[in-house]
Formats: structure tokens, sequence, C-alpha cells
């Protein structure tokens, strides 16, 4: 009987629901209280900061200069490229400020509110600079530059051109030119960031308890930060309340705060409110692609041209840099789409906001918007259906190698999309649309079909050029005295259930039960280095070293019961817990192998005692897949969309647990039905943040949200052990393209464009004005 | 300002003596006098719900409540939700439904699904769906915890049938 592919409700879960799952701030207990002052300018030059008579400070505040004279360095995201411009990082602002809300002091007081009190009397002076807040303005003729290091307000820049672009726009029956962009978002954890430093008198040491994804990667960041021994520091994610990409990153106030620690021998903690994590935390998707489509008569894409803008904010993100969102776009852009002929330039553009770290698909939300919208665009200029003109371009002959050089491996583009519109019923769709029109409803139905790239290793991050090159993943496995497993991960989970789903995995290769396999993930002290949980690989690396290591533990097995049973290793099978001789009735008790080979280790003089071992694995990278369609209605009046149908057919590869995967699809589209509609930050142009509570960010709650149909195929990846695919991101991937068609389609008697997502209310009443439609 | 009042909490069903400041919230006394690490603060301004707690049976940010405010009222939090080793239904029922993820919102939506249900066990989906607006979660996408409280409600009222 195997555990894969069976719905087992989660091993993470029955603490969780008691209230005792364990999230940094429950660990604060004793900590003295951090805050930062932040500033309150976007941009200017710091000419001094008053403090408190010190006979009245109680507690400590600390500036740059006090961590510079500590050696603190600034932290450094490098990626290895000409085109690239390296910002130092300061741990606090010392002599510029570069965005509102940056960490311009570090106050330490008995409790939070006594913090609170004494931060308010540190006032910072600052000789305003213009700001450059928006794309438009970093890249003005006049603009001044947001740091010395980067003239043109350029951070990152990549770029192609086929030789044959510009003869096939020539060649076209119809060009279409999109240009499309998507207002700045935020991952927006319901728990915000923040960590409890505790220093160890004993050993010297200081343990950091932080919500992060990736602990090995910011133990190793903040060692060359703060220049000490990586060994003095060990840290912890306890549980997470969400990260979704924006906790990858190494922020400054982390530096700050174990500083501090090893300095002042106290605990202490930091615990961002909901404000700081809004102005301070990570942002995304602050984009405008300029892309225009050549096409044949019959509908083919031949070639496309386009021009890529993505805002990163004031500072490049660490370790994986301010190239994560252009550069995906530019590699990325072509999806699952086949043509020849590919000219793009994609930049990452500086200015005085808050940084750019990843946030759950990264460029693919916009990336699919813009080859969906070609698609449908293309097809409604030439008079071809929307489904026809992506049955004539998908790609689905494998592998298959994009212009950009990405090689895809097996899936099913075609199969799922023509699944997605069966299911959907487009004709009776069609016949229910053309009845309410005529009463003056206006309902539509919208595709986007996609590819996401998941699982991905070394290779894949050494393409970039980053310094740090993330990718591999480790797993120790041990099984003990009893039979019980040990599965140690350097994957960091933080609510996708990684530890329930890779017991599924290794229970099938030891022929135990899930719930004997105990997993131990986020710490740095009991875990194999390995690169923490973001970009839908966890499933994929943690889970092929799991089985590595995995069956390791099986092969060991095999041999203590061959020995103890007198026959070939070979003949042995595990499963139920027993080890069985083959063509025999004999078995053994797998936990009575563990039980000899640890207290009765002389009978096997050619084994090691106990059972220790290691997997790593390193993929390539897989493809997973997905059509998302979407059906809405449009008030013309209010400019309101209503979201009545929401239908997924993915492809993930083998399923190890059915739930889980539905639950990551479920989420994700949440997320992309909330970047289609509703969320967006804005900033002023003074660089002020407007939006700076959850009120105003305008998250959906479940009455905007809607049940998500949720369908499945199964293409196995050759590309990963396991034949699993990632799927954590493709929900937020596809969503955003389907409302979006569906909007457009729904309004098509009107003519109207949706160019800007969120699509609110207020952008699609303009829209309706501004379309030469039938008058209302 | 910094002077404590003693005040008397009465949380699951015990009594815990306290000196608190009058500033000081539910939540905070909660977690930090207390321990009760169960209820989370997700943004102390009264938007998420991640805090909702039992004052009295109904459900109240309890970021928003000073702890003064509580005193002499039965709160109950996540952590008196189950019957000893007995999940409650409603536990029961996001666990095997996937009505959590991280887990970080979860103990508010509990409390705020047992205060509903106990004003009103016979909440029609088009209730729950109301009720449960209040509250945000960042990773399920909502289904699965309003079935979870559909299913948990049906189990309420069929033991509650028999009992
Ligand atoms: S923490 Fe109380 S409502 Fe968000
Ligand atoms: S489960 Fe993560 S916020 Fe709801």
């Amino acid at each position: 009987m195997s555990w894969i592919g069976r719905t087992l409700p989660r091993l993470e879960d029955p603490a969780l629901l008691r209230g005792l799952g364990r999230y940094f701030a429950d660990l604060a207990r004793g900590a003295q209280a951090v805050k930062f002052v932040r500033s309150p300018m976007a941009a200017g030059v710091i000419t001094g900061i008053d403090l408190p008579d010190p006979e009245d400070i109680r507690g400590h505040i600390f500036l740059a200069r006090d961590l510079e004279a500590g050696g603190v360095r600034p932290v450094q995201a490098v990626l290895d490229r000409p085109d690239y411009r390296r910002v130092p990082h300061p741990a606090l602002a010392g002599a510029r400020v570069v965005f509102t809300g940056q960490a311009v002091a570090m106050v330490v007081a008995e409790t939070e509110a006594l913090a609170e009190d004494l931060a308010e009397q540190v006032f910072v002076d600052i000789e305003p600079e213009d700001p450059v807040i928006s794309i438009g303005d970093a890249l003005a003729e006049d603009a001044r530059p947001v740091h010395p290091e980067t003239p043109g307000n350029v951070m990152v820049e990549g770029a192609m051109r086929t030789p044959g672009v510009d003869q096939a726009f020539t060649d076209a029956a119809c060009v279409v030119e999109l240009n499309l962009r998507s207002q700045r978002q935020t991952a927006m954890p319901m728990e915000g960031r923040g960590g409890v430093a505790d220093y160890d008198a004993a050993s010297g040491r200081v343990t950091l308890y932080a919500s992060v994804q990736m602990p090995h990667m910011l133990r190793t960041g903040l060692a060359d930060a703060l220049a000490i021994d990586e060994g003095l520091l060990r840290v912890v994610a306890p549980d997470v309340g969400g990260g979704f990409g924006s906790k990858m990153a190494l922020f400054p106030e982390y530096v700050a705060l174990v500083w501090a620690c090893f300095r002042l021998k106290r605990k202490l903690a930091w615990i961002e409110d909901r404000r700081e994590n809004f102005l301070a935390g990570s942002h995304s998707r602050d984009q405008i692609f300029s892309v225009k489509g050549a096409f044949s008569a019959e509908g083919r894409l031949l070639a496309i041209d386009g021009d890529l803008r993505s805002n990163v904010g004031a500072y490049s993100c660490y370790p994986v840099t301010c190239g994560v969102e252009p550069l995906m776009a530019f590699a990325e852009l072509p999806g699952p789409y086949d043509f020849a002929h590919y000219g793009v330039r994609s930049r990452g553009i500086t200015s005085n906001t808050a940084m750019m770290a990843p946030y759950r698909g990264v460029a693919r939300p916009m990336l699919t918007l813009t080859m969906e919208q070609l698609m449908d665009r293309a097809g409604a200029k030439l008079g071809i259906d929307p489904v026809e003109m992506r049955r004539r371009n998908l790609v689905t002959k494998f592998p298959h190698t994009s212009p950009t050089g990405l090689v895809f491996d097996e899936a099913s583009y075609l199969e799922a999309m023509e699944a997605a519109v069966k299911i959907a019923d487009y004709p009776a769709f069609r016949a229910r649309q053309a009845e309410a029109r005529a009463g003056g409803r206006y309902l539509g139905i919208g595709l986007a079909v996609f590819s996401e790239r998941t699982g991905y290793g070394t290779p894949a991050f050494a393409a970039r050029k980053m310094a740090i090159v993330p990718g591999y993943e480790s797993v120790d496995c041990e099984m003990g005295p009893s039979g019980q497993v040990t599965l140690r991960i350097g994957a960091s989970p933080h609510g996708q259930g990684l530890k329930t789903a890779l017991a599924q995995l290794v229970a099938d290769r030891i022929g135990i039960a899930p719930d004997q396999i105990r997993v131990i993930a986020g710490d740095t002290d009991a875990t194999p280095y390995g690169w923490g949980s973001f970009a839908s690989r966890s499933m994929v690396i943690a889970g092929g070293a799991s089985q590595f290591a995995a069956d390791k533990v099986a092969d060991k097995l095999r041999r203590i019961a061959g020995q103890l049973m007198e026959v070939p290793p070979e003949t042995i099978t595990l499963g139920d817990g027993l080890a069985m001789a083959a063509g025999t009735n004999r078995s053994l008790p797998i936990g009575d192998l563990a039980r000899a080979i640890h207290s009765q280790s002389h009978r096997f003089p050619e084994m090691e005692p106990g059972i220790r071992t290691q997997g790593f694995y390193d993929p390539p990278g897989t493809f997973s897949n997905a059509a998302h369609i979407c059906e809405v209605e449009v008030d013309t009046q209010t400019g309101g969309v209503r979201i009545d149908r929401f239908l997924v057919v993915e492809d993930a590869g083998l399923l190890i647990n059915p739930m889980i995967v539905d639950g990551q699809i479920a989420g994700g589209v949440a997320q992309g039905i909330a970047n289609a509609l509703y969320e967006e930050l804005i900033y002023d142009e003074y660089g002020t943040l407007l939006t700076s509570s959850l009120a105003d960010y305008l998250p959906p709650t479940c009455a905007e949200i809607p049940p998500i149909e949720i369908h499945h195929m199964e293409t196995l990846s050759p590309e990963t052990v396991t034949g699993a695919k990632g799927v954590g991101e493709g929900g937020t991937i596809g969503a955003p393209a389907a409302v979006v068609s569906a909007i457009m389609d729904a309004l098509a008697p009107f003519g109207v464009e949706i160019n800007t997502i969120p699509a609110t209310p207020d952008r699609i009443r303009a829209a309706l004005r501004e379309a030469k439609g039938p008058a209302r | 300002m910094n002077e404590k009042l003693d005040i008397t909490l009465t949380v699951n069903g015990r009594s815990h003596a306290l000196g608190v400041e009058p500033r000081r919230n539910l939540a905070d006394a909660l977690r930090d006098d207390l321990g009760l690490t169960g209820t989370h603060v997700g943004c102390e301004h009264g938007v998420c719900g991640a805090c909702t707690v039992l004052m009295d049976g109904r459900p109240v940010r309890s970021c928003l409540t000073f702890a003064c405010q509580a005193e002499g009222a039965a709160i109950e939090t996540v952590e008196g939700l189950a019957d000893g080793d007995r999940l409650h239904p409603l536990q029961q029922k996001f666990w095997e439904l996937h009505g959590l993820q991280c887990g970080f919102c979860t103990p508010g939506m509990l409390m705020l699904a047992a205060g509903a249900l106990r004003e009103n066990p016979d909440m029609d989906d088009e209730e729950i769906r109301e009720v449960m607006s209040s509250n945000l979660c960042r990773c399920t996408g909502y289904q699965n915890i309003l079935r979870a409280v559909r299913a948990a409600a049906d189990v309420m009222r069929a033991e509650g049938a028999q009992g």
C-alpha cells in the first residue's frame, strides 16, 4: 500500500490547531524590546540626529556609527554581470536615506512600550533630495541618480535580440502592441517580520529565532555582515506565519538585532508592526511591460519585441538580488509558446521606494498576463477564437528550447487547456453571455495557459550570475533503535505541509508509516546546509534528496534482514513495518532490524553501526503547467467585478498529497485574484506610502474569493527523481491573466482594454468612459 | 501612566491575578503575562482578526480590548477549545479539510467560528461566509475554512441533537 497520492491530514496541524504552534514572537518572554526609528522621508542627506539627554535614556540607542565602530559591514547582494550596479545596503542609514521607512536608529528598552517611548524621542534631521519614486521618474532625462553608483538608475539589465526580429515584424500580418502595468504589491504574510535573539553566556553564541524562509543562508549572510565566525550563530525558523517569498531576504534589521545581542549580551526581541511591514518589508511587481507581438495571418506568433521595466526599489535584496524580477521576466517571457524571434530588454530600475524582493510568482504573473493578452488581442484582430489562437501557438514537442535557451521538459500545455475548455463548456457560457447581454448584464470568460518553472537547482541560479548560488538540498536521515526515523532537511517549510509530504514519500521507500517519521527543519544547529523553501522547489529538491537518503536506509535494512534471515538482501521487500523475504513466509519487524544494528552491532562486522544516511539533490529544474479559466460579471455602472467561477486544470507531475497540492493552488489563486482586482501599494509623489494598513491595502476576505475548482493531470517529469513538479506559485501566476481576459471579454461590446492591474472599479469605469463603445 | 492596575482575568475557566498598565491590551496580557501564545497578533489595528478571542461567549478583537476591560468576563482562547485530548469539532474539521496552512490566522478563525456558532448554530452557508469575512487568511484562499466551519456546524448540531 502506497502512502504517495493519499490525502493524509497534515502531521503539522494538531499543534497549530491547539494554539501550541511556536512562532518567533511566542519566544519573546523575558526579552528586551527593540524598535527602529525610521526615516519619514524618501530621499535626503542626514544632517543630524537629536537624541535625548544621556541621563534620560532608559535603554540604549544605536546609530549607524555605532555599528560601523563595531565592525558591521553593509549587506552586499552581488551579481557577477557587467550591467549590474552594486550598492551596499547598510544596516542603519548613516549618511543618507533612500526610502521612507528606512531604519536610521535602533532603540532597546525594557518593554515594548518603553522602547516606543524612547524611539519617539529620537529626531532625524534630513536635508531632502528630489524623490525618485516611479519608473517614469527614474528614467526621466534629468533624473537624479538614487545612488552615486547608479547613474541612469538602472541597477541591472538583460537584453538579447535574435537576428530575425525586425524581418518578422516586416512580414507580420498583424502586430499587437501592449503597454501593461502592474501596480506595486506586497506578499503581506499574516505574521510580519521579526526575530528574538538570545545570547548564551556559556558558549558565547547567539541564537536568532526569526520569521524567515532561509535560515542557513541568513546565518551565512549575518556572519559575513558581522564579520564573525559563523559557528557563533544559530538561526532557527520556528513556525513561520507565511512568507510567499518575502521572507527570503536578509533584511538589515536582522543584522542590527544580532549585533546588539552580541554587544548587550541580553535577550532581545524585534517584532515589527503591520505598518513597518508595509513600509520596510519587501515590495514587488511594480512593473511596466511594453511588448509588441508579430503574428501571421493564421495567428502564428512570429516574434516578440519588448521593453520590460521593473521598479526594484532602493536596494538589491540579498541573496537573490534585484535581478530576480527583471532577469526572470527576460528569460521566461516566452512561456509555453513556440516562436523563434525574440528581442527583449529588461531593466531593474532603482528608486526611492522599499526594496523589491520575491513574491510568489515573481515576474510570471505579469509575463503570463502579457503573453495571454497578446494571444487574445491578436485573435480579436485576426478574427480567430482565443482558444484556437493558443492551439496554434502552444509548445507540443518536448524537450523544447525557448528563444532564450530554456529547455522545457515534458508537459501538457495543450492537453490541460483542452481539458479546461471542455469542463468550462464554452458554448453554454457563450449562450448565457448572449442572453445576459441582451438584458444589459455583462458576463465574460477568460483563459490563461502558462508554465511554472519549478524545482531548479544551482545551474539555473548560476546562469543568472549570482555570487551566492542557491539550489541544492541536503537531507540527513537516521533510523533510531526503535525503528523511528528522523529526517533533517535543509529546506525550511512555513505552512506548505512539507513535513507531511516528505513523510509520505519516505514512508513508501522504507516501508513504515508516515507518523513514524519526524521531520526536522529550520534550525541551523539541527539540519544540514540547505537553501530553504522558495521558488516552488521544496517538494522537488528536498523530496529528491529525501528519497536518496531513504533509499540508502532501505538498502541497509535489506542487508541487515538478509543476514538475520540468511537470504540474499535483494530478496527482501519492505512494507507495513516488516522486512519480508521473497518466496518464504518469513519476515522480521523493521524495528527489530533497527534494534539489532544499534544494540547488537557486533553481530554485523561487515556494516557500520546504526543507520544514518545522507541525500543530496541538485536538479536542472522542471516546468509545471496549468490552464485557468475565469468567469466574471462586470457591473458597468460601478465598475465592480464579481468572479462567478474559477477553474484550474493543473499538471504538477506526481501528486504526493493531493489535498496539500490543492491547498497550494487555491491559496495561490486567491493571491492572484487579489493582484488582479484589489491590492496595490501607493506612494505619493514625495515617496510617502499612502497604503500602510491592512484597511488601505485591501487584501481580499472570504467574501471576495470564490470557490476554486481544481482538476489534475499528471505528466511525470523526467527531470526530477520523484516525478513531482513544484506547485507553490502557479495559482498566483495564472490568475491575473485569466481575470483580466474575462473582464475584457465581458466588456468586449465597449471595446474596453484593461492595461493596468489591479483592475479596480475606478480603473474599469475610467476605461469604460474612454472606450468607444455603444452609448449607455 | 505607568501605574499598574490589579485585575483578575478568567481565562478558559481559570482565574489569574495580574498587575497591568491601563494601556495594556488583552492580546498582550494573554500572550506575555499569561503565556497563552495561541492568540496571535497580526495587525494590532483591528483588521485581521488573528487575535480574536471570546469574551462572555462573543468574539472580540483582543488587540482592541484593554486587559482591564476584560475584568470579570469569561475569556476563552484557542488553548481552551479542545476537550482534553479530544479536538473540538471545529479543530477536527479544520484538520480534515485543510483549513489551515501556516496556522497563523487559525486561532482567530477558530474562535470567531466558535463564537458565531454558539450564537447561531443554524447558520447557512451565506451567513457563515458573512461572519468569517471579518478575519483575514493569506494562505488558504478561504474555501477550506468555510467548508470546515460548515462541516463542524453539522457535527455540532448532530451531537447537540443526540446529547
Ligand atoms: S491583531 Fe487584532 S485584529 Fe489584527
Ligand atoms: S493559514 Fe496562513 S494565514 Fe491563514
